[in-house]
């Protein structure tokens, strides 16, 4: 029995929201409803049970400072640490990598002409602890081991949404030939509109973005198309976090379905998106389980 | 949504492009030559220690660090737009934001020429629309405001 790709997961990964899990906001007036789009995914990851979780992410001057920039990098790592982002370190578990699947491929993208930057050690950022409590809420310990791909969407040229999207199904391939009965998700983090810097800055184009979210369901691919300067104009200059969900839905095969959506503005300065995809290329995943759950969740 | 063959990207173009947004710097490889040590210095702030040295002595602390004067001077006044032209990048700068106290939206908000509760209407109302501050070269063709949103 070999690994498998089961799930495709985006999410944004404002930092407040670390926050606000952390010191129980999640349920105020003002957090409520974006953590209310996320109950349904929390029990239905609950049904899911992944092994483990490829995280796709971006650093924002925690683990990497300019000293070091890389494009597409992978961690190999055994366990990660939340780094302290200036306020002390969030108080969630250590983060569990998985080895084994992560050299493995790691080598299959090398193989496969990413030239991917190995890390084996690393603290991890909001970016990558922030989806966890988005969809885990708040346990003792992750209930699943976690492969870190961090991106650089910081200094320009970020990598070209085909490129994203490419290395995903690079991703699947890599996966799915590794040779241990393994349920894997990928999850794409980031965004959605957001500008941080400048006189533009507290840009939102909810039109724009729910244009995204309906692209990345079906069979059609020309998310992968869309330049930079479009990224730049309409979702703000760090809109640009979205090619990391293409690398998500790259990893989906050719086609995919949703199984659960959920927008919000505002979240400080940032458009709050969030969508469960199910790839659906006649894979017969045995996902009963988790049905199970979301009917009882749709009630 | 424009899409286009991703294989037909001209270098060239695409800076310019970059330079084309009102209100905006995006974080080419120019500005990051240029403020990779007010990016460092900035980064510098995650430890206790250095914060601590910043604080008792802002001046004495940036001198430890390659700067120019004009950098130093734009960090002092917190003009973070002011960092922005000379190289500084937000994720960056948020480490001076923290060791300030003060929450990363208003540091953002103080770019804008807004007050922090203006800002926060702004956001609560659905943010800033892209109408109008989309392209410069756009808005001067239109006759409209040329630098709308930009300085
Ligand atoms: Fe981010």
């Amino acid at each position: 029995m070999m690994a498998r790709i089961t799930a495709g997961v985006a999410s944004s990964h404002v930092p407040l929201l670390g926050v606000a899990s952390d010191f129980n906001k999640d349920r105020d007036e003002y957090f409520g409803p974006i953590f209310a789009g996320y109950d349904w995914t929390r029990a239905w990851e609950q049904a899911e049970k992944p092994d483990v979780i490829v995280l796709v992410y971006n650093d924002h001057a925690s683990a990497f400072d300019m000293k070091i920039i890389p494009t597409f990098a992978i961690g190999c790592g055994e366990r990660y640490k939340s780094a302290d982002e200036g306020w002390g370190p969030r108080a969630v578990p250590d983060v569990e990598g998985h080895p084994d699947l992560a050299w493995h491929m790691a080598q299959s993208l090398i193989l496969d002409e990413f030239d991917m930057t190995i890390i084996n050690e690393m603290d991890v950022d909001h970016g990558l602890t922030v989806p966890l409590s988005m969809m885990f809420g708040k346990p003792d310990a992750w209930p699943c081991k976690v492969v870190p791909l961090a991106v650089n969407v910081v200094t320009y040229p970020p990598p070209s949404g085909n490129r994203c999207w490419a290395l995903g199904e690079a991703i699947r391939k890599a996966v799915e030939s590794f040779p241990e009965d393994l349920n894997v998700q990928v999850w794409g983090t980031g965004g959605m509109s957001h500008q941080l810097q400048g006189p533009r800055a507290g840009l939102i184009n909810r039109e724009w973005d729910n244009m995204f979210l309906d692209g990345l369901i079906g069979d059609s691919d020309h998310l992968r198309r869309i330049p930079h300067i479009e990224y730049l104009r309409e979702t703000g200059s760090e809109g640009i976090e979205m090619v990391m969900w293409l690398i998500m839905r790259g990893a989906m095969g050719k086609k995919t379905r949703a199984l659960h959506r959920h927008y919000h503005v505002p979240c400080s300065n940032t458009a709050i998106g969030h969508l469960v995809l199910r790839p659906d290329n006649g894979e017969g995943l045995d996902m009963s389980g988790s049905d199970t759950v979301r009917a009882i969740a749709a009630e | 949504m424009i899409t286009e063959d991703p294989k037909h990207q001209d270098i060239h173009e695409y800076l310019a492009e970059m330079e084309d947004i009102p209100g905006t710097r995006v974080f080419t490889a120019k500005r990051a030559r240029q403020g990779y040590h007010m990016n460092q210095f900035a980064m510098s702030l995650m430890k206790a220690d250095n914060r601590a040295r910043f604080k008792a002595d802002e001046r004495a602390y940036m001198d430890e660090w390659p700067l120019t004067q004009a950098q130093k001077d734009a960090l002092l006044a917190r003009d973070y737009n002011r960092c922005l032209d000379l190289g500084g990048n937000v994720y960056f700068l948020s480490k001076l934001f923290s060791t300030d106290g003060i929450p990363f939206a208003e540091a953002v908000s103080t770019m804008t020429g807004m007050s922090f509760p203006e800002y926060r209407e702004m956001m609560m109302n659905g943010g800033r629309s892209p109408e109008g501050v989309r392209s410069i070269r756009a808005n001067a063709a239109s006759g409209g405001e040329t630098n709308e949103g930009s300085r």
